[in-house]
C-alpha cells in the first residue's frame, strides 16, 4: 500500500472517531440542526436519543455524507469529509459500516452476495472463492444460520433481515458501526438477542458504534453513553446516571418516564 | 501505514516446516495473499504470527482456514489475533452462496405448471372480481343516493379529459403515417385516391379506439393498481372494510365507470384526430383538398364503420379498469408487489384488449357490418 495511508493513520489516530461540530442542517425554512456538536470517542457504544422528527436520522445522514448540511465541520477519524469529492473519501468511507432501518437489503441478492457486494466494490482484486469465504463466515458471525447464505431478504424474518444488515454492514472490517434503530419493529426477545450481538460484535471487532434508538431496554443494557438531541442540538452526551442527574425536562421525562423506570428497574 | 502481507516459509532446527507471515493482515492488505497459500499447499506444521502488525476477521479467517486445511498449529498470535481467530473458527460452518438450482427439467416442468396455474386462477380471479363488481353496481342502482360522484367525475377527469393531449397527438401522427404508407403503395396501381378510404374505415373501424385502449390501459390501468395496491400495503383498504366502506363501492366503481365512460369518447375523438392528420397528408402529399376528402369520407365510411368502434370502446374500457383495480387489489407483502403487479395489470389488459378485438372483428363481419 501507499505510504501515509490515511486508513492506518486512523488506526492509530486516538482522538474522537467522529467529531461533528457546529453542524446546521435545514430543509427549505425547517431548521432541523443548528450549531450541533457531537464527539464518539473510540471504541464505545454511544446511544443517540431524541423525540421523533429532532433529526436523529438526519445526523447519521450528514455524517456517512447522504445528506449535505448548510454549516459545520464532521471529521471521522480525523479526516474532513465536507465538501471534498467522493474519491478523496473512500479510505474513510471503508472503514465504517451502516444498517439502515430497513435492513436495506438488496432484494435481487441473497444474503451470502449481499455481504459480497462491499467487498467485490471496493476490493475488486480478492480472489472469488475468497471473497465468498469470507462472505460465509460474516453471515455466520452475525449470528444467522448457515442455511440463511443462500436466502434472498423477502424470505427471512424481520429479525434475520437486520442480522443480514449487520453482515453486510461488517462486509469491510469497519472499525465504525451505524445503527439506525436496530432493535425497531422487533419483539423483546429478538431485540434482546440483537443487543447481545451488538454488544459481543462490538467487544470481539473491537468496533465504534453510533446508535440510534428509541429503546430504553438498548440504551441501559449496551450503550457506554448517551446522546440527547432536542432543540436542535445535542443537549447532553453522558451515561445514564449522569443523564439522570440534569433537570432538563425532556430527559426526566424520557428516562423517568413509566417506560424509562421499568427498563431501569430491570438492570 | 498499511503493510502488505506476506509470508516467507523456513524449517526451524527442529525439522518443522513454518510459515512465516508478516505485514497487516487485514482485507485491505491480504491482497493475493489467499490464492499463494492455496498454491502452497498443505505440508505445513506451524504458522507464526509474531511478526503481524494491524489483523482483522479477515485476516483471522485466512490463518484459520490454512491452519484448519494443514493441520498446522498457531503460534505467536497476541491476545487480538488469537480473539478473532477464536471468533471466526467458532462460525466456520459449510453454508451456500446461492440456492442450488434444481433440475433444469423438473424446473422447465415447475415453471410451465406454476404459470399455467397463475393464468388460470387469474382468468378466475378477473372473472370474480367483474362479478363483485357488478353486483355492487347493481346495489347502488337500488340505492343511488350511494354513489360517489365526486369521486367518480373526478375519475372522468384523470383518465378522460387530462388524456386528450397525448391520445389527440398520437392519433395525429398514426393518421398521418398511414396516409402516407398508403399513399405509397396505392399509387403504384394509381389507387392513391383510396387512401381516403384507408385512412377513414381502418381508424373508425379499429386503430382509433385500439390504440385510445392501449395509451390508457398505459396510463389509467397502471395507475389503478399501483394507487389500489399501495392503498392495500398501508392498510387503507382493510381500514375500509372495518368502518364499512365497501372499498369496490369506493375504489373500484369510480374506475369502472370512467373508463367505461371515457373510452368510446375518446375513442371517437382519436379516430377523428386521425381522419384530419390523413387528410392533411392528402392535401399536402396527393393535392386532394380538404373539403373533398372530408366529402369522400362521408361517401366511403359507413355508418356502422363508427358504430363498431362505439361498440368496441366500452368493452375495453371495463377490461382495463377490472384488470387494474383486480391486480391492484391482488397486491400483498411488499412495495416490489406493486411494482408487478402494475406491469400485470398493463401487459393483461392490451393482451385481453387485442384478443377480444379479434373476436369483435369475426363478430361484426358475421352480423355483415362490413
Amino acid at each position: 500500500m501507499v505510504e501515509d495511508d490515511p486508513a492506518t493513520f486512523a488506526r492509530e489516530f486516538e482522538g474522537p472517531v467522529i467529531c461533528v461540530k457546529g453542524l446546521r442542517n435545514a430543509f427549505g425554512e425547517q431548521v432541523v440542526h443548528d450549531n450541533l456538536d457531537l464527539d464518539v470517542r473510540k471504541g464505545e457504544i454511544l446511544g443517540v436519543v431524541g423525540g421523533s422528527g429532532t433529526g436523529k436520522s438526519v445526523l447519521m445522514r450528514s455524517i456517512i455524507g447522504l445528506q449535505q448540511p448548510v454549516e459545520g465541520s464532521i471529521e471521522v477519524f480525523g479526516e474532513s469529509l465536507l465538501g471534498r469529492p467522493e474519491a478523496e473519501t473512500i479510505d474513510v468511507r471503508k472503514r465504517w459500516g451502516v444498517l439502515f432501518q430497513g435492513g436495506a437489503l438488496f432484494s435481487t441478492l441473497t444474503v451470502a452476495e449481499n455481504v459480497m457486494v462491499p467487498i467485490r466494490e471496493f476490493y475488486p482484486e480478492m480472489d472469488r472463492d475468497f471473497r465468498r469465504e469470507v462472505a460465509k463466515y460474516k453471515v455466520c458471525l452475525s449470528g444467522l444460520p448457515p442455511e440463511a447464505s443462500p436466502k434472498y431478504p423477502s424470505e427471512l424474518s424481520g429479525g434475520m433481515r437486520k442480522r443480514a444488515g449487520i453482515a453486510r454492514a461488517l462486509a469491510l472490517d469497519p472499525e465504525l458501526l451505524f445503527l439506525d434503530e436496530p432493535t425497531a419493529g422487533l419483539d423483546p426477545i429478538g431485540a434482546a438477542a440483537f443487543d447481545n450481538l451488538t454488544r459481543e460484535l462490538q467487544q470481539t471487532l473491537g468496533l465504534t458504534v453510533f446508535l440510534i434508538t428509541h429503546d430504553l431496554d438498548t440504551l441501559h443494557a449496551i450503550c457506554d453513553r448517551v446522546a440527547v438531541l432536542a432543540d436542535q442540538k445535542v443537549i447532553a452526551v453522558g451515561t445514564i446516571p449522569e443523564l439522570l442527574a440534569m433537570d432538563h425536562p425532556w430527559i426526566q421525562e424520557y428516562f423517568n418516564g413509566p417506560r424509562g423506570r421499568m427498563a431501569a428497574s430491570q438492570r | 501505514m498499511t503493510v502488505p502481507s506476506d509470508f516467507v516459509e523456513e524449517t526451524t532446527e527442529d525439522g518443522v516446516t513454518a510459515l512465516r507471515f508478516s505485514g497487516d493482515l487485514s482485507i485491505a492488505a491480504v491482497g493475493d495473499l489467499p490464492e499463494r497459500l492455496r498454491d502452497h499447499g498443505g505440508h505445513v506444521q506451524r504458522l507464526d504470527l509474531t511478526d503481524i502488525g494491524y489483523i482483522d476477521t479477515v485476516g483471522a479467517w485466512l490463518i484459520h482456514r490454512t491452519a484448519r486445511d494443514s493441520g498446522a498449529e498457531i503460534i505467536g498470535a497476541d491476545n487480538e489475533a488469537e480473539r478473532l481467530i477464536a471468533a471466526v473458527s467458532s462460525v466456520d460452518q459449510p453454508a451456500e452462496v446461492r440456492p442450488e438450482p434444481p433440475n433444469p427439467i423438473i424446473r422447465v416442468l415447475d415453471e410451465v405448471g406454476e404459470s399455467t396455474m397463475i393464468a388460470l386462477t387469474t382468468l378466475a380471479g378477473l372473472v370474480g372480481f367483474f362479478g363483485s363488481v357488478m353486483v355492487s353496481a347493481a346495489s347502488l342502482l337500488r340505492h343511488p343516493g350511494r354513489i360517489r360522484w365526486n369521486a367518480v367525475i373526478q375519475r372522468f377527469d384523470v383518465v378522460g379529459v387530462r388524456a386528450l393531449g397525448i391520445i389527440g397527438l398520437m392519433s395525429f401522427l398514426i393518421g398521418l403515417v398511414i396516409a402516407q404508407q398508403g399513399a405509397v403503395q396505392l399509387r403504384q396501381f394509381g389507387a392513391e385516391v383510396f387512401t381516403v378510404n384507408l385512412v377513414g374505415r381502418l381508424t373508425l373501424r379499429e386503430l382509433g379506439v385500439l390504440m385510445t385502449a392501449i395509451m390508457v390501459a398505459g396510463r389509467s390501468g397502471s395507475a389503478f393498481a399501483a394507487q389500489i395496491g399501495t392503498m392495500k400495503l398501508t392498510e387503507e383498504i382493510d381500514a375500509m372494510r372495518t368502518i364499512g366502506v365497501s372499498p369496490v363501492e369506493a375504489l373500484v366503481l369510480p374506475r369502472f365507470l370512467a373508463a367505461v365512460f371515457m373510452l368510446p369518447l375518446l375513442g371517437f375523438y382519436a379516430s377523428v384526430v386521425a381522419i384530419i392528420g390523413g387528410g392533411l397528408l392528402s392535401w399536402v402529399e396527393l393535392d386532394i383538398p380538404p373539403a373533398t376528402f372530408f366529402a369522400r369520407i362521408r361517401e366511403v365510411v359507413p355508418i356502422t364503420d363508427v358504430y363498431v368502434g362505439l361498440v368496441k370502446a366500452p368493452v375495453f374500457g371495463a377490461i382495463i379498469a377490472i384488470s387494474g383495480c383486480y391486480q391492484g387489489m391482488q397486491v400483498k407483502g411488499n412495495a416490489e408487489e406493486v411494482g408487478k403487479r402494475t406491469t400485470a395489470a398493463v401487459v393483461q389488459a392490451i393482451f385481453l384488449v387485442i384478443v377480444l378485438d379479434a373476436f369483435f372483428a369475426v363478430f361484426f363481419s358475421w352480423i355483415g357490418w362490413n
